[in-house]
C-alpha cells in the first residue's frame, strides 16, 4: 500500500515535471502543491485509471493575508477503488484570484465553488452558475476573507433597535 | 374545588363561595378572556436549529406541554397564538421571520427559544441576528444551549401568567378615549 501511495506522487512528478512545485507527505497525507494552470490536467490525469479518484470530498480556500499569493485553494481527492485520498493545493495571487472550475469533473464542484466565491471572492472560469451560496444578494465583501471587518453588519431588513 | 382551580386569580375565593346553590361564578370579562387564551395557545414552531431538538422532547409526551394547553401545533401562522422561535436566525432569514409574525393574527406572543434567538448565542459574526427582538417584540426569553425542558415549561408558565394579567383585547371593546 505504501509503495502504490508514493506512486501517484512519483507519477505526477514525471507527467507534470514543470507544474509541480513540490509533493509531500504530512501526517500521512499525500499533498501535491502545482501551478494553477495546470489543475485540470492534474485532475484529468489523477481521475483516470490506475489512480482513479474519481470523487471530490472537499474544495476549500485559506486566506494567507499579506503574502504574495495571498490564496491558497485546497482540493481533497478520493479514490473509491483504491481507498486512497490525496490532497492539491495551489496558490492565488491576491490582485487575480482566478483558477479553472472542476465542475466538467465533478458535479458537486459546482456548489462547493460557489461557496469558496461566496465566502472569499475566488473567481472560477468557466462556472455554469457562479452566484452566492450562502449569502444573500446584496450582500457586499467576503465575509471569510481576513481583512473583512469582525463587527460589520450588513442586515437585510432595518433592525428594531 | 374545581371552581377555584381554574379559574384561580390573584383575590380568588374560597371553595365555599362558589359551591353556592345556583351554581354560578362571577368574574371579569377581561380575566375570564385571559384564562381562556392562557389554556388554548396554539403554537407555531419557527424552528431552525439544535434546540428543535429540545422543542420536540418538550412537546411530545415525556415533557408535554399539552399539560399546559399549549398542544396544537400549528403550521399555519393565520392559525397560532403563539410563536415559537426556537434556533439562530441568520440575517438572511431575517424577513422571513418579520413575515411570519406579521401574518399571525391577534392576539400572539412571541417566544425567544434558548441563547441563539435570545442574543444570537455564541455567533457573534456576520451572519446571525443577536436576538431575535431585533426584529420582532418577544414576550418570552427562555436561556439555555438548549434549555433544558422544564425550563421551557417554566418559561411557558410564565407566558400564561403574563398572558392571565394583561390588558386584553376584544373585537368590541370599548377604546378608552
Amino acid at each position: 500500500m505504501e509503495m502504490e501511495k508514493k506512486k501517484a506522487l512519483d507519477d505526477l512528478r514525471k507527467r507534470f515535471s514543470g507544474k509541480i512545485k513540490e509533493t509531500f507527505l504530512k501526517f500521512g497525507d499525500e499533498i501535491v502543491i502545482i501551478e494553477r494552470d495546470s489543475l485540470l490536467d492534474v485532475v484529468k490525469f489523477l481521475m483516470k485509471e490506475p489512480y482513479s479518484f474519481t470523487m471530490l470530498l472537499d474544495l476549500t480556500c485559506v486566506d494567507h493575508i499579506g503574502q504574495e499569493n495571498r490564496f491558497q485553494m485546497v482540493y481533497h481527492l478520493f479514490s473509491l477503488s483504491n481507498n486512497h485520498r490525496l490532497r492539491i493545493k495551489l496558490s492565488l495571487p491576491e490582485k487575480d484570484p482566478v483558477v479553472d472550475s472542476l465542475t466538467s469533473f465533478f458535479k458537486n464542484a459546482n456548489w462547493l465553488e460557489r461557496e469558496v466565491y461566496d465566502m472569499f471572492g475566488i473567481q472560477f472560469n468557466r462556472h455554469p452558475d457562479l452566484r452566492r451560496l450562502f449569502m444573500y444578494e446584496g450582500f457586499e465583501g467576503y465575509p471569510l476573507r481576513k481583512d473583512y471587518p469582525l463587527r460589520k453588519r450588513q442586515p437585510r431588513i432595518r433592525l428594531r433597535k | 374545588m374545581p371552581g377555584k382551580r381554574a379559574l384561580s386569580n390573584g383575590n380568588a375565593k374560597s371553595a365555599k363561595e362558589f359551591d353556592m346553590e345556583g351554581g354560578f361564578i362571577t368574574t371579569k370579562f377581561n380575566h375570564i378572556l385571559g384564562w381562556a387564551r392562557k389554556f388554548s395557545l396554539f403554537h407555531y414552531p419557527f424552528v431552525t436549529a439544535c434546540c428543535g431538538m429540545e422543542y420536540m422532547s418538550a412537546a411530545c409526551a415525556h415533557f408535554d406541554i399539552d399539560r399546559f394547553g399549549a398542544g396544537w401545533t400549528r403550521f399555519s401562522p393565520r392559525q397560532s397564538d403563539m410563536l415559537l422561535v426556537v434556533g439562530t436566525i441568520t440575517q438572511k432569514l431575517a424577513p422571513v421571520l418579520r413575515t411570519v409574525y406579521n401574518q399571525m393574527t391577534e392576539p400572539k406572543w412571541v417566544v425567544a427559544f434558548g441563547t441563539c434567538a435570545v442574543s444570537g448565542g455564541i455567533y457573534d459574526n456576520y451572519a446571525v441576528v443577536q436576538g431575535i427582538d431585533r426584529i420582532i417584540p418577544v414576550d418570552i426569553y427562555i436561556p439555555g444551549c438548549p434549555p433544558r425542558p422544564e425550563t421551557v415549561l417554566d418559561g411557558l408558565v410564565k407566558l400564561q401568567e403574563k398572558i392571565q394579567n394583561q390588558e386584553q383585547e376584544w373585537r368590541w371593546k370599548r377604546k378608552k378615549p
